[in-house]
């Protein structure tokens, strides 16, 4: 373990802690950009996929990890971002803006559904974020002369000037930049006092309030810049696709993302690509699994679904830290090895006091 | 007149649908009084209770009765072992990760259904009492089976209307959920009371899933219909069981006038329109009391 002395309140708001940890994120983003080099398409795609889903579960990760504030209608925002930019592209718009204009699309419903927000709490918000999302996802279907309804749409691949993102390394190196740039805004916000408003938040509403911080700005701010990097992910996600339709934009896609960032340690930006990884990996992992089991199992449609299940029940039973948690911890135990206290990271557990009338 | 009738046959097949929603509504009020858990895995309940009916009826060959008996005591049991191993454990985590918890539940449980041998991702059927009769009262129809869920519902409600209002363990639970450590201190066993909660929310699934099979038929999707009962559980008040049960008529009635009377879709959101205006109108729903939060 190693202490710095400390000599001014930048050193603690540093964006690397350690001089290490800069060298080290440097060599992950050069490992990532040589990753075409030697691996196939097959694999880059995947890269490109957890990339893409990486962007939207730090949006998410910043509402619900950072603020607390449930979200279950993420999938929402990632369908607006998705039909803005296919809209945009169909009529000839580039995609320099319509990316933007996909997040900022989804950034102004954001605010809309924050509003709200304001006056609901855990559960409540939970389920009104839903109703959210299954109302948006009636109107995809519905408001057939701008989506095409269930025809869903094509997308062309994009373009920015003479570049043309078709190849799965040329797309790969395109997400890849996106969300570089997205974890840079995210660490920064994290650590301007809009990041810190949101923290207090999440860790007590009522003293937030009492600091001065304003529920209602930092709220739907928070709302507006989670659903912005959501909605430029659904933009990435169109043009990667080609083709989109509403069905891809369900409550289980908003549920996909919150097991995103469960499975990956909630309030972490680390937690959030993480989980992304691991999703996209899981059918993989379950299709290396598949020659070990028998025969009966394997046939099953419905074992993707169970095992998802009860990867989700077993993280929140017996790792609710997550993936980061569990590096933490492992990186932790070497550090003050043979001293590790399995203490240091035990949870204090919130016992509720009901008094109701 | 003719007018009248048809609004009146809309407004009696919406009661029914309501009273399913009111039922699983129920089961979510119920374990929010007690827990302050929302169980997203309740719709999933109804679908594992109406496949051990359509096993009991189909394979076995139990008569209708017993079989709805034993599939809501069965599933009583299934909610029981669920809290015992899974959800006792997690008591005092966070709210959020509960709810995901019941959310895999939910993957889990559907997604096992179809594994079973026999029950899988078919549609199945299978025969009631009621099955092919019906009433009519002047121009009014109605099939006995919308009576006879109507009819049950309304039994159901006044049995644990008198559980939660005679019993000794009934009083227990209203005053855990009102107090718990008042209640511990009175000698009841938080637990206990956490662990029959459970039994009876689940119970309350199977019993509507069988209930529900007649009209939608047994499916492993049936049970999303339980995503329509939050609406009717926040419009009730989130811990009012009166309030589930009157929320659920008011969304099913509405579902199916604007299943008539407005252009295709505005039906599936009908029910999702009226929960978010009333979450923003008066969050504590028709029923409900406005907590103040103490620091």
């Amino acid at each position: 373990m190693r202490f710095i002395m400390k000599r001014d309140y930048y050193q603690d708001i540093r964006l690397f802690k350690y001089r290490s940890t800069f060298f080290w994120y440097l060599a992950l983003v050069i490992g990532c950009f040589l990753a075409p080099t030697v691996l196939d398409d097959y694999f880059i795609s995947q890269l490109t996929f957890i990339c893409m889903y990486s962007v939207a579960t730090v949006g998410l990760m910043l509402l619900t990890g950072y603020t607390g504030q449930v979200s279950m209608g993420h999938a929402a925002f990632f369908g607006i971002g998705a039909f803005t930019s296919a809209i945009l592209s169909s009529k000839g718009v580039p995609f320099v803006l319509a990316l933007p204009a996909a997040g900022l699309l989804a950034g102004v419903v954001g605010i809309f559904i924050g509003l709200p927000a304001l006056r609901l709490s855990g559960l409540y918000l939970a389920i009104a974020t839903m109703g959210f999302g299954f109302i948006v996802e009636e109107i995809l279907v519905r408001w057939e002369s701008l989506t095409h309804g269930n025809m869903g749409m094509m997308v062309d691949p994009p373009s920015i000037g003479p570049l043309l993102f078709e190849s799965e390394t040329s797309y790969y190196y395109l997400t890849l930049v996106i969300l570089t740039l997205t974890i840079l805004a995210a660490r920064n916000i994290l650590r301007s006092p809009t990041g810190r408003a949101m923290i207090a938040i999440r860790d007590s509403e009522v003293a937030a309030q009492a600091m001065g911080i304003s529920m209602a700005k930092y709220k739907t701010t928070a709302f507006a810049i989670s659903a912005f990097f959501t909605g430029v992910a659904g933009s990435l996600y169109a043009h990667k696709l080609t083709f989109i339709n509403p069905e891809s934009f369900t409550i289980f896609v908003s549920i996909e993302f919150l097991a995103m960032i469960i499975v990956g340690g909630l309030g972490s930006i680390h937690g959030a690509v993480f989980g992304a990884a691991f999703i996209i990996f899981l059918p993989q992992l379950i299709i290396m699994t598949k020659d070990y089991m028998p025969k009966y199992l394997a046939d099953q449609t419905g074992l993707d679904p169970v095992l998802y299940g009860l990867m989700i029940i077993l993280f929140i039973l017996f790792e609710p830290l997550g993936i980061y948690g569990r590096w933490r911890k492992t990186r932790f135990y070497f550090e003050m090895f043979p001293l590790y206290k399995k203490d240091t990271f035990r949870r204090e557990k919130k016992y509720f006091k009901a008094e109701r009338h | 007149m003719e007018l009248f009738n048809e609004i009146l046959q809309t407004i009696l097949s919406g009661v029914s649908i309501g009273c399913i929603y009111g039922l699983v509504a129920l089961g979510f009020v119920l374990i929010f009084k007690a827990t302050e858990i929302i169980n997203f895995a309740q719709g999933e309940m109804m679908v594992l209770g109406a496949f051990i009916a359509l096993t009991l009826i189909n394979v076995l060959g139990f008569p209708y009765w017993i079989a709805l008996l034993l599939t809501t005591v069965l599933l009583g049991l299934f909610g029981m072992l669920l809290e015992r191993t899974v959800l006792r454990s997690l008591i005092g985590e966070p709210v959020f990760a509960i709810v995901m918890l019941t959310i895999g539940l939910g993957y889990f449980v559907r997604s096992s259904v179809s594994m079973v041998p026999g029950w899988g991702t078919d549609t199945h059927g299978f025969r009631t009492p009621f099955t092919d009769r019906v009433v009519r009262y002047g121009e009014l129809v109605l099939s006995w089976e919308q009576l006879a869920i109507i009819l049950m519902t309304g039994a159901l409600i006044l049995i644990l209307f008198a559980f939660f209002r005679f019993t000794r363990i009934g009083v227990a639970m209203r005053a855990a959920s009102q107090n718990q450590l008042a209640a511990a201190y009175m000698g009841i066993s938080v637990n206990r009371v956490f662990s029959l909660t459970w039994t009876i929310s689940a119970a309350l699934g199977g019993f509507a899933g069988v209930l529900l099979s007649p009209i939608t038929f047994v499916h492993m999707n049936m049970g999303f219909i339980g995503l329509k009962a939050f609406p009717a559980a926040v419009l009730g008040g989130f811990g009012s069981i009166p309030g589930a049960i009157v929320g659920g008529l008011i969304i099913g009635i509405t579902e199916s006038l604007a299943g008539v009377y407005l252009p295709v879709g505005w039906k599936d959101i009908a029910a999702y329109i009226i929960l978010i205006l009333v979450l923003i109108i008066r969050p504590q729903g028709l029923f409900g009391i406005q907590e103040k939060k103490k620091v």
